[in-house]
């Protein structure tokens, strides 16, 4: 695990290659993240696999994030392992909502991870987040003609109003 | 100080007999019937007192009811207590079901044991649908009754959104002991009548398994009470004449939601009180 400090050197390092990649960094309970742009992830986690003194060659899990209200409202987490050294890194890929109905889009990293293949259809599945060249983009939990992106914050929770003795007050479409 | 007893009710000949003495007459009694001995009132009260008459209707209905087969198909947690209900501590088969079939095609009691998601209910469905009539479906504990504590929108919101259930049990889970109460229910429904008109409430009408009855109109079913609330059906009526049996086909064949939908029709028009689709069903009148 990076230290704040070796943290802020890793984000440098990434920077000074790579145009603005990283937006920003976390470092919280012990656990080091990168903010970076959705648009250069694909360069980012190259980068991090590749490099000898990083080598984080292990994706142990790519997980979806809706911050609603907040803005940029999507993220996509990358938790990278180096299985040698046993260190983790986080790297947010920080995805606005584009508006009007379209779903947000990065880069799929199957060909750099192959574990990323179900994992990003589950993030798509769950948050309509559309990762570009992914080779099998379909539903892998709901049904496949499920409408909708059930995680997102904005999506209804479902059931049905139940009357109990406490509710029947405020239960629609209930009256004495 | 002496104490009186008295006799609670007379007895009746099929009761364990009180005595030695009564054991031998009534064995006395039986080797005279067989030899031939017994005649006139002798042998009447002799057969009637050995004699059970029944319909042959409640008699195959109290069969049924004693020996339900379950379908041996768990959904969640649930099925931990379904399981303990066949174990040597609760054992069903005091009541006739423990016989867990593997296949649904042997199976005529669905127990639905545990949550049922969104994509689980056209498989719960096909298995349902894959069992011979007549079939009962329990629905046990909270999630698959109304959805329980799973309020979201992977699952569905009560079984009998898609399919036709019988007794809900509630509980989370339910005790074995509650599970096997429901079952007593459902005998005791089974007994009475084993359909009660779930295809009436249902709007299932023309689905019937039976050549006879899908081909020329199901059998006449009274219905109790006027408003729909009542819906208790206590019997089939007389059975149709031959006559009827072989009448023409008022109707084309229609399938599926085809002959819902004009069931339904129909059914606006005219309040429907047999599960026979009215004359002129089709709207063409």
């Amino acid at each position: 695990m990076p230290d704040a400090p070796g943290l802020e050197l890793i984000a440098h390092e990434i920077n000074s290659r790579h145009g603005d990649a990283i937006v920003g960094t976390a470092f919280e309970h012990g656990q080091a993240a990168l903010l970076a742009d959705p648009d250069q992830i694909r360069e980012i986690l190259t980068f991090l696999r590749e490099e000898p003194a990083h080598e984080y060659r292990f994706l142990a899990s790519v997980h979806g994030a809706d911050y609603l209200p907040a803005e940029p409202r999507f993220a996509v987490h990358y938790e990278l392992l180096n299985m040698p050294r046993v260190e983790r890194l986080r790297v947010k890929a920080l995805l606005a909502d584009p508006g009007d109905d379209s779903l947000p889009e990065l880069d799929s990293v199957v060909d750099l991870f192959p574990t990323a293949d179900f994992q990003e259809r589950e993030v798509h599945d769950f948050f309509g987040i559309v990762f570009r060249g992914h080779p099998d983009l379909r539903r892998i939990l709901m049904p496949e003609d499920y409408v909708g992106w059930p995680l997102r914050r904005d999506f209804p929770i479902g059931g049905e109003p139940v009357i109990f003795t406490n509710t029947e007050d405020t239960v629609p479409g209930w009256t004495k | 100080m002496e104490v009186e007893r008295t006799k609670l009710r007379e007895l009746s000949p099929l009761d364990q007999p009180r005595s030695p003495e009564e054991l031998r007459v009534r064995q006395l009694k039986a080797r005279d019937m067989l030899r031939g001995d017994l005649a006139g009132a002798d042998l009447d009260e002799y057969v009637e007192s050995r004699v059970l008459t029944t319909t042959l209707e409640r008699a195959q209905n109290w069969a049924r009811g004693n020996s339900l087969f379950p379908a041996t198909f768990g959904l969640a947690c649930c099925a931990i207590e379904m399981m303990s209900m066949v174990s040597a501590r609760y054992d069903t088969s005091r009541f006739g079901a423990e016989v867990f079939r593997a296949s649904p095609r042997q199976a005529d009691m669905l127990i639905l044991s545990g949550r049922v998601s969104i994509k689980m209910a056209p498989v719960v469905r096909r298995i349902y649908d894959q069992m011979l009539e007549p079939k009962w479906v329990l629905s046990m504990g909270a999630c698959s009754s109304s959805g329980g504590m799973f309020a979201n929108y992977a699952v569905v919101q009560g079984a009998d959104k898609f399919l036709p259930v019988d007794i809900h049990i509630p509980g989370c889970p339910p005790r074995p002991e509650a599970l096997i109460y429901g079952i007593l229910k459902l005998q005791r429904k089974i007994f009475g009548d084993p359909d009660l008109g779930w295809r009436e409430r249902y709007r299932a009408a023309g689905t019937e398994e039976d050549e006879r009855s899908s081909k020329a109109g199901a059998l006449p079913v009274r219905r109790v009470g006027t408003s729909p609330a009542d819906g208790i059906v206590t019997g089939h009526g007389p059975p149709p004449s031959a006559a009827e049996l072989h009448a023409p086909v008022e109707h084309p064949e229609l399938s599926g939601h085809e002959a819902r939908d004009a069931y339904e029709e129909a059914a606006e028009d005219e309040r429907v009180t047999s599960s026979r689709p009215p004359v002129g069903w089709r709207g063409d009148a």
